[in-house]
């Protein structure tokens, strides 16, 4: 099929235009959530509490993942694949600590009472941070299979348009959750 | 089923053959079942779209026959529905059961996949000039994201309790709740689950239109020349891009309250005799989410049916199409004015009366550019030489049901009248003119048009002409008189109406809709006859260019194969309505401009 869309003119290539589109689309539902939630912030019931402290740590912990992931498309650039390999790993740790911590973030709320149920502004938070974690995994399976890729024996691709429609996803879910937090943090 | 599409095989490879063109490694299961030929892919949607629509139509008349023969009883019917009619009476649960899904089906089903994922699939690449979509593996998910929710759909119709019945905008708490009726009970979860895939499915299917359109064109094809087809298909993609997710975010909430005892949607309600803990939730604010997406969706339905209907208007009137850019903006300025005027479902739900009036605007803003298409249509139609083929009766009729429905629509948007009119029938014959019978008809449309282009040979004119004056006259006799009776006050979803006083009188009104309503049921079966009976019996198509047309999908072999071109992809040099110009007939977009050549 590769040689079919090489076929056409293109100022971007369509794969990475789809993942911006894709982008709207999930920002469409995180819009949703979000305004769901300032809607019934000003009715009656609102209870207010402390975002636990764990998801401090985890935001350091994206944002770093997203700093590896960077320099590791850079080493690809370069051909230097020793180095994107271990970046790479890097990454996908830092992936997989963050998602460990939005859960310990959870099970710390859950000990300290905040149950699911308690009030509609903690059943949000879950809610608002559990998806995003989804889509985390989403972006960690991507990395799994990036990964399979770099480590094969029988793929020698350079071709960086997969690396770049990855790390432009991964990027978008670290700002995301800056977003969400401060979202959560400003609005309570 | 199996040895006829062998045939149909073997025939395909035939006209590969005679077109010299190479053949990939295609096993059956790669060319029919999971294909990525963007045709192929169009064809699946059509056809289960089909299914959908003749077991939605079915639904209709079931429930269309309590409504018209309230103290009558069918046996037959007890031994078709089983439980469902006891005694041969529709039993008042499942009697929901059958709006509900009838709604779901035709909404979600018929009009959104099997209209936008038939006609975007199959024009879009063969109408700007691509081989294939931008990425046709998610294309091939999109479908089976499709067939899987069309699976699980389809089995909540066996189990015990019976399919969802809290109608098709699954307002909590019926749905919230599972004690609430015996539709919220497992019916309820598997419609849930299925509209999730549907979602995915929709989404996959609407960013690649969006990209192929964007990025895909060929050399020449600027957004200027682009058929109307696919700056209709464009914006509906953006709409379903961009209003999916809400619903999804409010599927997602609503799973939690019916599944983990949150309280997103519900507080203090009681369910026989017990109180519910649940407190502090709002069912309005489901009616907000639900709606976002809600009004979009209209709009989803509505453009690709008209974007088809200017295009065979316009070829069948050998006439450009009258003001292009102004039916591109006027597109553009509904697709806008989708997002903004969702609360006008929601007059009554004690929404501010100050910003029920900026939503009333809104509303009636929406004339502006409806009036634009309208008078394009019929400016383009005035003085033309008409080829009255099933087509063209059937784009034709689609523009009668945009202005018969788009009416009513400015008395509802009224929020004053709205408070009389909400939830009777005055709503129902609105949104099923408007939108239901008016996209039916474009899409009719387009399956006239393009059969040629998908299988190679045409549908039968007579059956088409017989299915088009069943439909229209049927289609007005159905929904006409419900104005009346929506006017009277009669609200809509009630089972029998032989109850109350005052509407009684209607009694005979409604047993001449309900006997209309089987008769268009057996005429849509005539065109179902007509497509498959056409697929291998049809008269051939000899020519690559039938209807006289501009648009490249026509400058393709007669059965293209998967790549679409032979050769190159042509250049385009003009936009896509040359029609009757300097004397010719038409000139289709990838003849060079000459020098003498005038401008208009």
């Amino acid at each position: 099929m590769g040689t079919l869309i090489m076929e056409q003119r293109k100022r971007i290539h369509p794969h990475k235009f789809t993942l911006w589109v894709a982008i709207a689309s999930i920002v469409m539902m995180f819009a949703g959530f979000t305004s769901a939630y300032i809607v019934k912030r000003n009715q009656a019931n609102w209870f207010t509490f402390e975002i636990p402290i764990i998801l401090w740590y985890s935001t350091a912990v994206i944002v770093a993942s997203s700093f590896t992931l960077w320099l590791a498309e850079k080493k690809f650039k370069k051909r230097e694949m020793a180095v994107y390999r271990q970046l790479l790993t890097v990454t996908f740790l830092l992936g997989i600590l963050f998602v460990a911590l939005q859960i310990l973030g959870f099970y710390t709320l859950h000990k300290s009472g905040l149950t699911l149920q308690k009030n509609v502004s903690i059943s949000f938070l879950y809610i608002i941070v559990g998806v995003h974690a989804l889509h985390v995994i989403g972006g960690i399976i991507a990395l799994v299979i990036m990964f399979a890729k770099a480590f094969s024996s029988q793929v020698r691709s350079y071709n960086v348009v997969p690396l770049e429609v990855m790390s432009t996803y991964w990027h978008f879910v670290d700002f995301l959750w800056i977003y969400l937090l401060i979202f959560l943090l400003m609005i309570r | 089923m199996s040895n006829t599409i062998t045939s149909q095989e073997q025939d395909t490879q035939v006209v590969h053959e005679a077109h010299g063109e190479h053949h990939h490694h295609e096993t059956f299961i790669t060319k029919y079942v999971f294909s990525q030929d963007h045709k192929m892919i169009a064809k699946q949607f059509l056809i289960t779209g089909m299914i959908w629509a003749i077991i939605g139509g079915l639904f209709s008349v079931l429930f269309r026959l309590q409504l018209g023969y309230p103290e009558s009883t069918f046996p037959w019917l007890e031994d078709l529905l089983g439980h469902w009619a006891k005694g041969g009476k529709l039993q008042p649960e499942f009697y929901y059961a059958l709006v509900t899904m009838h709604g779901t089906i035709l909404v979600f089903f018929v009009l959104t996949a099997g209209l936008s994922g038939t006609f975007a699939n199959f024009l879009i690449p063969l109408q700007i000039g691509a081989r294939d979509m931008a990425s046709p593996m998610l294309n091939m998910l999109s479908y089976w994201f499709f067939f899987l929710a069309s699976v699980i759909m389809f089995s909540s119709l066996f189990v015990q309790t019976g399919p969802a019945s809290g109608g098709w905008t699954i307002y909590p708490p019926l749905s919230a709740l599972g004690d609430a009726s015996s539709g919220s009970k497992i019916g309820m979860d598997l419609w849930l689950v299925s509209m999730a895939m549907f979602i995915v499915s929709s989404l996959l299917g609407g960013l690649n239109y969006i990209s192929t359109i964007l990025n895909m064109r060929t050399k020449g094809m600027s957004m200027t020349r682009l058929p109307l087809t696919i700056w209709a298909l464009f914006f509906t993609a953006v709409l379903g891009v961009l209003s999916f997710p809400v619903l999804l975010s409010g599927a997602i909430l609503l799973l939690f309250d019916r599944n983990l005892g949150t309280s997103f949607f519900l507080s203090d309600i009681v369910v026989a005799g017990k109180i519910l803990p649940n407190e502090g939730g709002s069912a309005i604010l489901f009616q907000h989410l639900f709606w976002f997406l809600g009004h979009p969706e209209v709009y989803i339905i509505l453009l690709p049916a008209m974007g088809m209907s200017s295009e065979i208007i316009s070829v069948s009137s050998r006439k450009p199409i009258f003001g292009y850019m102004a039916m591109v903006g006027s597109l553009f300025a509904i697709a806008i004015l989708a997002f903004l005027v969702w609360a006008h479902h929601m007059f009554v739900t004690g929404l501010n009366p100050f910003l029920g009036a900026f939503f009333v605007l809104l509303t009636l803003l929406i004339a502006v550019p409806s009036a634009i298409k309208v008078f394009n249509w019929l400016t383009t139609l005035w003085r033309a030489s008409i080829r009255f083929t099933p087509q063209m009766l059937f784009a034709i009729g689609f523009v009668s049901m945009f202005i018969s429905g788009g009416l009513t629509g400015i008395f509802l948007g009224n929020s004053a009248l709205d408070i009389h009119l909400h939830d009777t029938y005055f709503v129902v014959a609105h949104f099923h003119i408007v939108m239901g019978v008016a996209s039916f008809m474009g899409m009719f449309a387009g399956v006239y048009h393009w059969f040629p282009k998908m299988y190679g040979r045409y549908m039968n004119q007579t059956l088409g002409y017989i299915h088009f004056w069943i439909t229209i006259i049927g289609a007005y006799l159905i929904f006409w008189p419900m104005h009346y009776e929506g006017l009277a006050g009669m609200p809509r979803r009630y089972y029998d109406f032989s109850m109350w006083e005052s509407f009684k009188m209607f009694a005979g009104l409604n047993q001449f809709i309900s006997f209309v309503s089987m008769i268009v049921f057996a005429g849509q079966l005539l065109f179902v006859v007509n497509f498959f009976y056409s697929i291998f019996k049809g008269r051939k198509v000899t020519t690559t260019n039938p209807w006289g047309s501009n648009t490249l999908e026509w400058t393709t072999p007669i059965r293209p194969g998967h790549g679409n071109w032979a050769g190159e992809i042509p250049e385009v040099h003009r936009g896509a309505y040359d029609y009757g110009k300097d004397g010719r007939e038409f000139i289709p977009q990838t003849e060079a401009v000459g020098a003498n050549e005038s401008h208009h």
